[in-house]
């Protein structure tokens, strides 16, 4: 502190200073660069991808007002209505499995045991790694012939699967990677939820010989409710745009079975560079997420009410 | 100990086993197949310990002339992507804290949701037209798009629980405002810093989907020059798991060592970038 009275010129007429404090410092200086950053680059190309959209606009050839064609387009399009259903499948599995899952770790790790730290690390390796990376290695693993999932499945007595490579499972693999990545998440939140729990509910659980599953359904459960919710809007929302996992193992296949709107959008826009039509796609996917959010939001309210109707 | 109680130990541990394994197992697989020769990873069943250790597997992807352009890319790309928006976020996320501006935290929000791809079209047609395509400098931009709400999210969250008496203090001392947060609300805010930035890095590092788009053969990043690997390469597993562990293992290794940061930063803002 001494340092700074001395580097500061307006130190000497401190009797000056209580005047300063009557208004309000004003902190905008401090925000104007992360604004102008802010502005250009996520204002700008929302505002810019609007205007697109409502353009014919491909690349190498001129561009022209179309109006709202562009989204009519979208209405009668086959390839993106499928899109549609299978970004809800793969969105709705890769909320509610990660949900399960890392409820029940966050609950593991809320007790003590020896190296928790050191596990819980390992534990959120899967959401750190670099996707490419960890796809790549799913790849290999999902293998028909040479991969480690048949050969573990056969140790079990279970026939070879096809995974990513036949349609019927192509989801529900990708699913398996995208679980296996993101489960981490939805502990770590839990367990933050877990550890603002009060101990009394618990102690006199106990006395009334309570069992484990009594235990979590009925007091556990409804304390950590908030931080599932949250969790699960995190979840819903990085699992509808999920692109790096779904791209580098299947980019879409086979043939369209996995392609969801962002895959489809990223096509679009970068296969056939025809931007124009990739940014209606893009505004529509962007209140499609808007929307889940909206109605997982709703469904979480009409909880609460139900909650406080039947006097829980 | 009471037999309920060796059970329950019992019960604790198997949990722990299956949570962890997974994790655990997948990443042992990945070595195993980066260190072994093509005939053990063709081999069915699959070799879990090689008798010979293929070490060429690394020092092949290593050794290859364009490795270090795409490492050089990579840190260049993450390293200034992440400083520039450490330079604009952390003041922005101190100001915001000040003056409890919660409502354009909104903007960090729209950021969160909007689909990457969606900044992709017109910042791409934005730097055709401004002939930077064949430059790391789009990527470096385009990476702000994950590194700034990360930086400012987690920074608004920080300086909301710093004391203000301190910067009052000064501030009646005669301190300007730059001088208050230069040299009181900074020092107190490293820790904040910290996690801001590890999870910049990391998630700026990670980043595929603005590569794809942008990067030319010489612009590339880690991330594309793996997944361009698997086109070309597709029949020799060794080689290909060696490249995904050395592009994946800076991130592993800062994740096992600033854990608790990280722990922090994503339960706090829980934001991811893409």
């Amino acid at each position: 502190m001494s340092a700074l009275t001395q580097s500061t010129p307006a130190a000497a007429r401190s009797d000056a200073a209580p005047e300063k404090e009557l208004r309000p410092p004003s902190y905008w200086p401090f925000v104007v660069p992360a604004l102008v950053v802010v502005l250009a680059i996520i204002i700008f190309p929302w505002v810019f991808t609007i205007w697109m959209s409502l353009n014919e606009w491909k690349v190498g050839s001129p561009t022209s007002f179309v109006g709202f064609s562009n989204y009519l387009r979208l209405t009668s399009d086959p390839r993106f209505i499928e899109a549609i259903g299978h970004t809800l499948v793969y969105t709705a599995l890769s909320v509610l499995l990660p949900l399960v899952l890392g409820t029940f770790a966050a609950v593991v790790f809320h007790q003590n045991f020896a190296g928790r730290g050191f596990l819980r690390g390992v534990f959120i390796m899967p959401m750190m790694a670099t996707p490419v990376a960890i796809a790549l290695v799913w790849t290999m693993m999902f293998h028909p012939q040479l991969g480690i999932l048949n050969y573990l499945l056969s140790l079990v007595g279970i026939p070879a699967q096809l995974w990513v490579f036949h349609p019927a499972t192509v989801i529900p693999s990708l699913v398996l990677v995208e679980t296996w990545q993101w489960t981490p998440l939805v502990m770590l939140i839990v367990l933050g939820g877990l550890a603002a729990i009060p101990t009394e509910p618990y102690e006199s659980a106990q006395i009334d010989g309570a069992n484990l599953w009594q235990v979590f359904r009925f007091i556990t459960l409804p304390l950590i409710m908030p931080f599932l919710f949250i969790a699960g809007m995190i979840r819903m929302i990085d699992a509808v745009k999920s692109f790096d996992i779904i791209f580098a193992i299947t980019q879409g296949g086979p043939g369209s079975a996995s392609e969801t709107i962002n895959i489809y959008l990223y096509s679009v826009a970068f296969t056939y560079y025809d931007l124009g039509y990739g940014s209606a796609i893009a505004v529509v996917f962007f209140l499609l997420i808007v929307l889940l959010a909206a109605v997982m939001l709703y469904a979480r309210q009409r909880m609460l009410w139900t909650e406080i109707a039947s006097g829980a | 100990m009471t037999p309920r109680q060796i059970i329950g130990q019992i019960g604790l541990w198997l949990s722990v086993f299956v949570i962890v394994s997974p994790a655990i197992l997948f990443f042992l697989w990945m070595l195993s197949l980066s260190l072994k020769f093509e005939v053990d990873n063709a081999a069915y069943p699959p070799v879990f310990f090689p008798d010979r250790i293929a070490w060429k597997n690394y020092a092949d992807v290593l050794a290859s002339n364009r490795f270090l352009t795409y490492f050089t890319n990579s840190l260049i790309v993450t390293g200034s992507a992440t400083l520039l928006a450490l330079l604009v976020g952390v003041p922005a996320g101190y100001g915001i804290a000040r003056m409890a501006a919660h409502k354009s935290a909104i903007v960090i929000l729209i950021a969160r949701i909007t689909p990457g791809l969606s900044y992709l079209i017109p910042l791409f047609l934005l730097f055709q037209w401004l002939g930077l395509l064949g430059t790391l400098v789009p990527q470096i931009i385009i990476h702000l798009v994950v590194t700034v709400p990360i930086v400012i999210w987690i920074m608004i969250g920080y300086f909301e629980t710093t004391p203000m008496e301190l910067e009052e203090a000064a501030l009646i001392d005669g301190a300007g405002r730059w001088q208050v947060f230069r040299h009181v609300a900074l020092p107190i805010a490293k820790p904040g810093i910290a996690v801001a930035f590890i999870l910049a890095v990391i998630f700026s590092w990670n980043n595929f989907v603005f590569g794809i788009v942008l990067a030319g053969r010489e612009t590339r990043t880690l991330p594309v020059a793996v997944y361009n690997m698997i086109s070309f390469d597709q029949l020799s597993w060794g080689p290909l798991a060696a490249a995904a562990l050395i592009v994946t293992f800076p991130v592993l290794l800062l994740t096992v060592l600033a854990q608790r940061q990280i722990v922090a930063g994503l339960t706090a803002g829980a934001v991811k970038g893409g």
